[in-house]
């Protein structure tokens, strides 16, 4: 499992983990089992460019859908065609089914560390 | 005069004081008197069941039911079997509202998966939705499903019926799309124009073909796929469902999304509705389809059971991000759809589709023998187009004798349609009448 | 239940066509070559087994049918006739005008009498039902502003507490749509409004009552901003049973509306369709009306028609039903409607508020919202677990989790139809499963245990779709 500590996180919920000028960005914990079992997602496209707090895809659940909010202006380099066919992935481990792969980054948005994340979770509740 | 409310006056009042209003206008002193409706409106007053009775049944026989039939173009005069309505009728159908609680609506449920099923036999297709309006709105939305950012004109062939043309420039006026026609030769679909026009746009989403088309003409789909398919758009088919019984299917041709008119179904003609759209596609396009869908699941004790699924697409979740708005559909047509083709079966539609062509074969043959010569070479289906002198008056003729003809394209053209309802007796009595009006 | 497939018997099937008559011809084209799998089987098994699924479905006359939104109400039974006459059902839609001068006469009185009801100058049937009614409408206030060279005007104003199909509408008209918050009494928040609206502002989509079934009473305040905004309003007729005959949308400053037949005229739901969404509009929006109109005994076209929601005349059948139903209940009767459904609604909400919290304190009009939200903070039932607890009682739920600006929302909408005792029996058993959830909320969430099936899986069918049977 991923070293949660070293990621980053963003207050609608998204985590980034960051590999030299690249990154990966995923879901957090909390995001997961606010929406519960989740059916689906929605990726984007490998070359995509995405936006700070655009939304890079979607994840639906039995009653809803939900955003996901990009952190980071980039270039998708990769997505994780997995989640298409398994989507439980994101229930069971959500630090470790990343979304997309990212370069080429141009902006971030203003990220908290896992303590900060945590607190403001907590706080939100 | 009925209102079909049940409490009498002295109990609605009872009611009323019982929870704390002298009056209805009490209840009501929330709706400023500006908003309120002074006096009352300017409506018939309200009548018995006798009464009403009356009124409607002459409105019906101010209509003229035509003994014998031979107008199709977009609506077709088809047996309905006894069965069909028998069943749809049932008030547990006709009644319920849409199956959100799976568990006292596992009846209306299956037969939604029936339905889905059959049509995907009937079209050859992986996945059908549970009904959409009507065949021209079906092809509307069916045109918008294959838009993306990178995909956005849709082509349409200029063979393709006027009327479901109309519905998609209005649906593609919403979104601000471009609609372009292809335009016809002999009857068909011109396939150079539709390779060249194709090729040089690297935008085009799809392109909606008919088949058979408005003409009658069976379009060369295997041609029309590759030439589509090698432009990197999608195929869709408007098809008519009896014609199936026969032909290759949009399955075997390889559409992408096939649309169609379900009223030959068991629908009857009823002046244009309710009427049924049937929408299919391929199991690549599960995620994008539009309307509702059935899936099969398991209840909580292991039994087979059905749900509303994928529902995430749809407009109650989805909002301003779903796909289409679509929300009440022709459910109740879709049943009837079902129980006609469960009543035909496999062997009944090919029955039926072949007694249509071979109907209209014979007729497109007599009306050659006096001169009526097919406007188009191209094979046929069940409907044809005719030349002849006058049109109108050869309709009106026919119209005197109960007879309701072919659809006047022109002054010198008819588009003819023939279906199991029309008698070898009836065709030549037309061919008859046909040969008196022009040698006069 | 088995499937129909897994009745079928191969060689068997129903005798219903001739021989053929005339020389067997086929045409010269690339013909199927798999046979459609339909199903083969006799009509008497065909019966019982359409009879077995009536038997699991679940029609208005099974019972109270209390669906927020959705006007279950008694579908007269006159109604089915008058449609199933000869005269309106064999008649083919591209007859020749002097032939279906009864059908044109008719269409001209629904259109007269729905005018009328909604103080609207134009009606047009076409639309198959209240969503495509809603697109219409948009439509035509998209053709309003491009007509004047406003082409800048692509903002949609919605209420957070809209129907979902209210922004899918708006989006596929081609609008952007900009959410307003409603207050503390569910109503629209006027400085919200006001801050929002702009020379972007293409118009406003209200429901009213709206979907916490609540009327405005700021309407007329909210119609006269928008237009001094230069946007148009539209008026959703999803709840027109609370106000019929009382107020009449086009005098309270909307300018098109849509009406739902099947919800507010009593034509039956058929499971999900068909019902028909008639658009109505002011004279200044009428040159843009889509399909055709009845006038002089024929039908014309609008001079800018927009163009056809649907390929003929719309639902007709539908349209005959609803025509029958207010040549019955006529002027008298048509404020009666509205006003019975709102005392059913209070007399109900006025019994339960001591047991379930009601999400706005107030008088309702035919609908109101309750909310379970303390329950589930409590004791972890739901919404959704009152809903099919009722199910055990024979009533069928309320709408659950709708509106969204309520959590764990239940919303019930008894309609005029109802008696007193049948409202008193849904009453009693609201307060049983309260006392239920009281003593042992576990059982509450284990609920329904007397359907044919229990809660099901709908998680599996959403990520594994089994969307049609497949022959082993």
């Amino acid at each position: 499992m991923a070293n949660t500590n070293e990621l980053k996180y963003s207050k609608s919920h998204e985590w980034v983990r960051y590999e030299g000028d690249e990154a990966y960005i995923g879901i957090t914990d909390f995001a997961q089992s606010s929406m519960g079992d989740l059916v689906f997602v929605n990726l984007p496209e490998v070359d995509d460019e995405i936006e700070v707090g655009e939304a890079l895809g979607d994840i639906e659940s039995v009653k809803a859908v939900e955003d996901v909010l990009s952190p980071v202006s980039a270039t998708v380099l990769e997505v994780n065609e997995e989640l298409l066919d398994a989507p439980e992935a994101i229930n069971e481990h959500p630090y470790d089914a990343w979304f997309v792969r990212v370069g080429n980054i141009t902006e971030t948005e203003e990220l908290l560390d896992e303590e900060a994340y945590d607190k403001f979770v907590e706080e939100e509740a | 005069m009925g209102t079909f409310i049940p409490n009498t006056k002295e109990e609605q009042l009872k009611m009323l004081n019982e929870i704390g209003y002298a009056d209805f206008d009490d209840l009501f002193k929330d709706i400023p008197a500006e908003a309120r409706v002074q006096g009352e409106l300017n409506l018939p007053k309200g009548k018995s069941e006798i009464e009403v009775s009356q009124i409607m049944e002459e409105l019906a026989s101010d209509n003229v039911v035509f003994d014998s039939i031979f107008r199709g173009a977009g609506a077709y005069n088809h047996y309905v079997p006894a069965a069909v309505d028998a069943i749809a009728n049932k008030e547990e159908f006709l009644t319920a509202y849409t199956p959100y609680q799976a568990e006292i609506s596992q009846g209306i449920l299956q037969s939604i998966f029936e339905y889905q099923t059959m049509m995907c036999q009937l079209t050859d297709m992986d996945i059908a939705n549970a009904s959409m309006y009507d065949g021209a709105s079906a092809a509307a939305e069916a045109c918008a499903m294959t838009q993306d950012r990178k995909h956005s004109t849709i082509y349409v062939s200029d063979t393709v019926d006027k009327r479901i043309l109309s519905v998609i420039k209005t649906y593609a006026f919403g979104k601000d799309s471009v609609v372009k026609t292809i335009p016809a030769a002999a009857g068909a679909t011109d396939l150079a124009a539709l390779k060249e026009t194709l090729e040089a746009d690297d935008k085009a989403a799809c392109f909606l073909m008919q088949y058979p088309n408005f003409n009658g003409i069976i379009e060369d789909g295997d041609a029309i796929a590759e030439i589509v398919h090698g432009a990197g758009a999608q195929l869709i088919m408007s098809v008519n469902p009896i014609a199936l019984g026969v032909l290759k299917t949009p399955g075997e041709i390889g559409a992408d999304i096939v649309v169609a008119e379900g009223q030959p179904l068991g629908l009857g003609l009823a002046y244009g509705g309710p009427y049924l759209g049937i929408l299919a596609t391929t199991e690549k396009n599960m995620r994008k389809i539009v309307g509702r869908l059935v899936g099969e699941t398991k209840d909580s004790q292991g039994e087979r059971g059905f749900v509303l699924t994928l529902q995430a697409r749809e407009q109650h979740i989805r909002r301003e991000k779903a796909a289409s708005n679509i929300c009440s559909n022709e459910a109740l047509c879709a049943l009837k759809a079902s129980i006609y083709l469960a009543t035909i079966g496999p062997k009944g539609l090919k029955q039926v589709a072949t007694l249509c062509t071979s109907k209209a074969h014979y007729l497109a043959e007599k009306f050659e023998e006096i001169g009526m010569k097919r406007a188009y070479e191209g094979e046929f289906f069940h409907e044809f187009v005719t030349t002849c002198p006058n049109a109108d008056q050869l309709l009106d003729a026919l119209e005197d004798n109960g007879i309701l003809g072919g659809l006047k394209l022109s002054d010198t053209e008819i588009l003819w349609c023939c279906t199991e309802l029309n008698s070898k007796e009836d065709m030549d009595d037309v061919v008859e009448i046909a040969k008196e009006v022009f040698s006069a | 239940m088995k499937l129909i497939f897994e009745r079928s018997m191969p060689g068997r099937g129903q005798d219903i066509f001739p021989e053929c008559d005339v020389e067997i011809k086929l045409p010269q084209a690339a013909l199927r070559e798999k046979e459609a799998a339909l199903p083969e089987i006799s009509e008497n098994e065909m019966g019982r087994h359409y009879t077995e699924l009536a038997k699991a479905s679940r029609g208005v006359n099974d019972g109270f049918y209390p669906l927020g939104s959705c006007t279950m109400k008694h579908n007269p039974r006159i109604n089915e006739k008058m449609a199933a006459l000869p005269g309106f059902t064999n008649i083919h839609p591209l007859q020749p005008e002097w032939s279906v001068y009864g059908a044109c006469k008719a269409m001209e009185m629904l259109e007269h009498d729905l005018g009328e009801i909604t103080g609207m100058d134009r009606i047009t049937l076409q639309p198959a039902a209240g969503a495509q009614g809603e697109f219409t409408g948009l439509l035509l206030i998209k053709s309003y502003h491009e007509s004047r060279g406003e082409n800048q005007r692509k903002e949609i104003i919605i209420p957070d507490s809209a129907h979902g199909t209210n922004p899918a509408s708006a989006a596929m008209a081609g609008f952007k749509v900009v959410v307003i918050k409603s207050n503390e009494k569910g109503m629209i928040d006027l400085d919200d409004l006001k801050a929002h609206l702009s020379e972007k502002t293409a118009g406003l989509m209200l429901t009213n009552p709206n979907t916490v079934g609540i009327f405005d009473d700021n309407i007329m305040e909210i119609t006269r901003m928008v237009h001094e905004a230069g946007g148009l309003c539209y008026y959703d007729g999803a709840n027109l049973n609370a106000v019929i005959g009382l107020v009449r949308p086009g005098d309270i400053g909307f300018d098109c509306i849509h009406l739902n037949l099947h919800k507010t005229f009593s034509t039956p739901h058929g499971g999900g369709g068909p019902g028909a969404g008639p658009v109505g509009c002011k004279d200044f929006l009428a040159e843009f009306m889509p399909g055709t109109y009845s006038k002089d005994d024929g039908f014309v076209r609008a001079e800018k028609s927009l163009g056809d929601m649907t390929g003929f005349h719309g639902n007709f059948l539908v349209c005959m039903k609803a025509l029958t139903y207010l040549l019955t209940i006529g002027a008298e009767g048509v404020p009666e409607l509205a006003k019975n459904a709102v005392l059913n609604a209070n007399y109900m909400m006025e019994k339960l508020k001591d047991y379930y919290p009601m999400a706005y304190d107030h008088t309702c009009m035919h609908e109101f919202v309750m909310s379970l939200e303390k329950f589930h903070k409590e004791s972890h039932v739901s919404a959704l677990d009152v809903a099919k607890a009722l199910l055990d009682y024979g009533i069928h739920p309320p709408t659950m989790y709708f509106p969204l600006i309520v959590d764990e929302a239940l919303m019930v909408e008894p309609t005029e139809t109802e008696a007193k005792e049948v409202l008193d029996e849904a009453i009693e058993a609201f307060i049983a499963i309260h006392k239920q959830m009281m003593e042992s909320p576990e059982s509450v969430m284990a609920c329904p245990v007397t359907t044919p099936v229990r809660r099901l899986d709908e998680v599996s069918a959403a990520r594994h779709p089994i969307l049609k049977y497949t022959a082993e």
